[in-house]
């Protein structure tokens, strides 16, 4: 009976202790002004992105009169700077942090029969749009594993409708989005925990509002795959970590 | 002699240490097979229990559907399409929104319906009990009903009178909503988007032909034609219109289908006295974005 005693008082006192922890790396983070920079790019020749041939919707073709669209698996900046790469933090924060969640909503959005961005990074539970921009039907269609914990689902967008507002469940690096009925349209959903950032037409990129810590940094290209770094960021300062991916 | 037990000690705990996480696992896994087997289905008044099942799934759908329930069976390599992955856990004929588990009932009619245009075959002569019971045995075989619920069935309303208005109507969705773009303008799944279609293992997949009058998959009621454009396919690149099409409207629409198919109707007659011509694609809406 004491024994049982002892151990509620234990349990209590250390439940408190973990809330006190929780509390405190909650205040931490709100103050979390630390970041991480860099650059990625490709080195060697950028692999030929092939024309797009989207004779099958007139709409689509019209967008396009003026600038042929091309497909985007790899967009290489001038200096090599690699674009839709996403950084996101897989190893070094806490559990709060790594589950803190934004309440700013990123926008997937069908335009010109494409999907812009063409990655699109978030939170696991992070609300998200997938918004219509075009006057031709889309069906949105992402292909998440099953068996990991996001399902598939596949609905219509016919032009003027609302934006689908959704979220994912769990990590997922990375879940491929497709139209059947334009089937260039390939994009990808990229579900990670904690703060993480994308790579603009530079390759330059920013994982802002993180605390002072080691983490680890994880790279992913869609072609390239994954690559990770070692960094740490003092209070209030800023981390660096440059990718170099080697061209196939 | 003591330190022969002290060594017999550390040497006895550490092989506990190092065998007990394979015990625990070991006692996971039957802890969570015997689960999954006490796996049970509801219809109605009805309850099917998994264990039930085992000896008729053995003898009917594991050369197609596999011992695992993975869809790999030993007639899978001649089957197109090929049969369901009971692991996964997505299903095409659903009541309940895409991306969503179906309920039992679902189940339970696909066992009895088979699908057509495929080689499941149809269950009907099974008693209700062993379809019951079959039901809860393709579910042990997925980890998601032990963390997912069914979705909530989408709302059917009433049927209503069909009339020339309500044909005509069902038209202007069909061509709005552009289910042409894959199932053709007269129904004859040759839409400009059908020759690249694939499901979601990347096969080859066609779109439903109305002009052959097969019967559909999942049901070829009035109540089946709504509940198919609105939930979906899961799995296949017929997507869920449920967000796009009111209930009025998919009433509409599925009067218009049935217009598009050979066998004779009341909707057919209609079509056929008002001079009812195919949607042309070149009138779809094609105008430059706003902006
Ligand atoms: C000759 C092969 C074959 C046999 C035998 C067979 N099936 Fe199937 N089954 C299939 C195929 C093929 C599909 C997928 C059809 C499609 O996708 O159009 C399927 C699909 C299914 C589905 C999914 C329906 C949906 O909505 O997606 C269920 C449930 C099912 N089968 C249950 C059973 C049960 C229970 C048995 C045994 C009583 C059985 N099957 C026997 C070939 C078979
Ligand atoms: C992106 C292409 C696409 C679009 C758009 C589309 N469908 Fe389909 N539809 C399909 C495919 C593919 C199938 C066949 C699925 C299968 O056999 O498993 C199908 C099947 C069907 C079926 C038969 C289902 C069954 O149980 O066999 C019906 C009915 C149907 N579609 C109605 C519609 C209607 C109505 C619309 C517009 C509101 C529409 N579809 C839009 C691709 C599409």
């Amino acid at each position: 009976m004491k024994a049982r005693y002892k151990v509620a008082g234990m349990t209590s006192v250390l439940l408190s202790l973990a809330f006190c922890l929780l509390w405190s790396t909650g205040s931490v983070s709100a103050a979390a002004e630390g970041k991480i920079t860099g650059t990625v790019k490709l080195d060697g020749a950028a692999p030929h992105m092939k024309g797009i041939d989207m004779s099958k919707d007139p709409y689509c073709v019209k967008q396009h009169e003026n600038s042929p669209a091309h497909l985007e698996n790899v967009i290489v900046g001038p200096g090599g700077g690699l674009q839709n790469v996403v950084l996101y933090i897989s190893d070094g924060l806490s559990g709060a942090e790594a589950s803190q969640v934004p309440s700013q909503e990123p926008v997937f959005d069908q335009k010109n029969c494409m999907y812009t961005p063409h990655v699109l990074a978030m939170n696991v539970n992070q609300k998200f749009k997938v918004n219509t921009s075009d006057q031709t039907t889309h069906n949105i269609h992402p292909l998440p594993n099953a068996l990991a914990g996001n399902i598939p689902w596949n609905k219509s967008q016919p032009p003027g409708a609302p934006p689908i507002e959704t979220s994912w469940k769990t990590e997922e690096v990375a879940i491929p989005v497709k139209c059947n009925i334009h089937p260039w349209m390939h994009g990808y959903f990229v579900v990670v925990k904690g703060p993480y950032a994308t790579t603009d037409e530079k390759g330059s990129y920013t994982i802002a509002n993180l605390p002072p810590g080691s983490f680890t940094v994880t790279a992913w290209h869609e072609e390239y795959g994954t690559q990770t770094q070692k960094v740490t960021v003092a209070a209030g300062k800023a981390g660096t970590a440059d990718f170099t991916f080697k061209a196939k | 002699m003591r330190t022969n037990i002290r060594e017999w000690s550390l040497l006895a705990s550490a092989v506990v240490l190092l065998v007990s996480p394979c015990v625990c696992r070991a006692q996971i896994t039957e802890y969570q097979q015997h689960q999954w087997l006490r796996m049970e289905s509801h219809i109605g008044n009805l309850t099917g229990h998994a264990r039930a099942a085992e000896m008729d799934y053995r003898r009917y759908c594991v050369g197609c559907h596999g011992e695992l329930g993975d869809g790999n069976g030993e007639n899978a390599p001649w089957v197109d399409p090929k049969p369901r992955d009971f692991e996964l856990a997505i299903f095409k004929c659903r009541s309940t929104p895409t991306g969503t588990l179906p309920t039992d009932e679902d189940l339970f009619n696909s066992i009895a319906r088979g699908l057509d245009r495929s080689n499941m075959p149809q269950w009907s002569t099974f008693t209700k009990q062993m379809r019951a019971d079959l039901v809860a045995w393709v579910k042990h075989f997925s980890p998601r009903w032990q963390t997912e619920k069914p979705g909530t069935p989408i709302q059917i309303p009433p049927e209503p009178e069909v009339t020339a208005d309500r044909i005509k109507d069902g038209q202007a969705v069909f061509q709005k909503v552009e289910c042409w773009k894959c199932h053709g303008v007269t129904g004859k799944a040759n839409g400009p988007s059908a020759a690249t279609l694939t499901d979601d293992q990347n096969r080859p997949i066609s779109a439903y032909d109305f002009t052959e009058g097969a019967r559909p998959k999942c049901g070829d009621t009035d109540q089946d034609l709504y509940r198919i454009f609105m939930t979906g396919l899961d799995g296949t690149p017929m997507p869920s219109f449920a967000d796009n099409i009111k209930p009025d409207e998919a009433w509409d629409l599925v009067f218009y289908l049935r217009t598009l198919e050979p066998q004779k109707s009341k909707e057919k007659e209609i079509a056929k006295q008002l001079g009812l011509k195919p949607v042309a694609p070149s009138t779809a809406p094609a105008a430059a974005p706003p902006q």
